[in-house]
């Protein structure tokens, strides 16, 4: 059923083009069908997976790249027109485009001098709904609301420049001088390393923006700016 | 002229999605549009009972796709609009009878015939709603001014955004006017501050939708129903016409008792 996945050789080893037509599942089992017909020829070899505009969730891919392993081929990297697949790709450390590293100049990518240092965080530039979830070891940066629903677990500190409804725990790694910012803070619940906080049933009151931090044992608000 | 596809969704169940479905069909084939409705619920068919068609059923959706049928025999007249056509769901199966790729190409083939395919889908975020996303260039999220219809109505609205299905309108429907002015019931305000997408229409609530529902005679077909109106404002707001929100206490549009609050008090 459906036309034969396709299969180019590139410089680093295969590119797979998954078909676009069907839903995943079938697609998966088509590849792994061709493999298993001509077990020798893939074996050891690494692939670059070329998935169209498709939405293929981080669960997926990490299921393709065990069944992928253990016929003895490499998932090297998920190429994808989906800003979401290629941020599902990244989470599992793979590539998004096809490794052509050599080819670049060095010395293009010469950093521009800084005299703070900073450190890391990512930053989410749309509201976060209900059901999505932001997790990342340094700090996390929203630009838009978090909804109730939503979480986001953050080693370091979370700025939010908008509402802030949702979940949020920062320095999730047991940092007891992380901060949380938003322009209107409102929690389901705020944690800040050990320390749980939920937001104060008092009722409409006039928003401004606030910062969370610990203070002698407890999580309190101060305003901010 | 190609049909716009306009699927029909909730994430939460009960909330009204089905009666939406019939009642904006009426309201667009009332305006003399040709109008498609799909039953994407499989296994739990509703609509056909809804909008009266129930004892015309021979062939349904699950018939097209596993090809016993052609599409146009599975394909429902009402003769109260003569542009008005249902396909319903199956009753006897479940939903990995039909794939989003069949949706899709069920869509495409009735879309040069019609102007509005409307897709009823089933609650929840699992396969039933893929399948009734999946053809869709434009989605309507109904919602109740309660806490637990919001959360889910606001994750539906992230999954659509993540397909890149374009911006989803809003559909508030059983707002209790009373129930809101003595503060029990998330107000409209409330409700577009959360979910933060444009507004399609607030319908209120009304026992003739209920009564109507069960007779298979949408409301939208009924000229003194409150709710009914409101559909067939939702449906000429569809058509591009610029409807004012219809008060629920009676007097003057939404809008204009806002004034006055600010005026008055």
């Amino acid at each position: 059923m459906g036309e034969p996945i396709e299969i180019k050789g590139v410089r680093d080893g295969l590119l797979v083009v998954m078909p676009t037509e069907c839903e995943w599942s079938e697609a998966v089992a088509r590849l792994l069908k061709r493999i298993d017909s001509q077990p020798a020829f893939f074996k050891g070899a690494g692939v670059f997976l070329k998935v169209g505009g498709r939405v293929v969730h981080r669960t997926e891919i990490h299921a393709l790249q065990k069944q992928l392993a253990f016929r003895g081929v490499t998932l090297k990297a998920v190429l994808s027109e989906s800003r979401l697949t290629s941020g599902a790709a990244k989470m599992l450390g793979l590539d998004t485009e096809l490794g052509e590293p050599l080819q670049r100049e060095p010395e293009e990518l010469e950093p521009i001098p800084s005299e703070e240092i900073g450190s890391p965080g990512v930053l989410v530039r749309h509201t976060l709904r209900s059901g999505r979830t932001v997790r990342h070891e340094g700090h996390v940066v929203v630009i838009g609301d978090v909804n109730p629903g939503a979480e986001i677990i953050a080693g370091g500190d979370v700025v939010v420049w908008g509402r802030l409804r949702g979940v949020v725990h920062a320095g999730a790694n047991g940092d007891e001088g992380a901060i949380v910012c938003a322009l209107e803070l409102a929690p389901t619940q705020l944690r800040i390393a050990g320390y749980i906080a939920v937001s104060p049933q008092d009722g409409p009151r006039e928003f401004r923006p606030e910062m969370a931090s610990i203070k002698n044992g407890r999580i309190v608000a101060e305003p901010w700016g | 002229m190609s049909a716009r596809v306009i699927t029909i969704t909730s994430g939460k169940g009960g909330v009204g999605k089905t009666t939406a479905t019939a009642n904006i069909g009426v309201a667009l084939a009332a305006l003399g549009h040709r109008v498609a409705c799909i039953d994407a619920d499989i296994g739990l068919r509703n609509l056909d009972v809804v909008m009266g068609l129930e004892n015309r059923i021979v062939y349904d959706l699950v018939d097209v796709v596993e090809g016993r049928c052609k599409l146009r025999q599975a394909m429902i007249k009402d003769k109260r609009l003569p542009e008005l056509y249902l396909i319903p769901a199956a009753q006897t199966r479940d939903k990995t009878a039909v794939s989003p790729t069949d949706m899709v190409r069920i869509t495409d083939k009735l879309r040069e015939d019609f102007d509005f395919i409307l897709i009823d889908s089933p609650a929840g975020i699992e396969r039933g709603f893929r399948n009734a996303v999946a053809p869709a260039d434009e989605v309507v999220i109904i919602t109740n001014p309660e806490v637990s219809a919001v959360r889910d109505a606001d994750r539906i609205i992230g999954l659509i955004e993540a397909e890149e299905k374009g911006p989803a309108m809003l559909i508030i429907n059983r707002v209790k006017p009373e129930m809101v002015r003595r503060g029990e019931m998330l107000t409209v305000d409330d409700v577009v501050d959360v979910l933060a997408i444009k507004l399609l229409g607030i319908v209120p609530e009304d026992e003739a939708v209920l009564t109507s529902s069960n007779r298979g005679t949408p409301a939208a077909m009924d000229e003194h129903s409150k709710a009914g109106q409101a559909f067939r404002n939702i449906g000429r707001r569809l058509t591009g016409e610029d409807v004012p929100f219809m008060s629920l206490d009676g007097g003057g549009s939404i809008l204009q008792r806002f004034f006055r609050m600010i005026g008055g008090s």
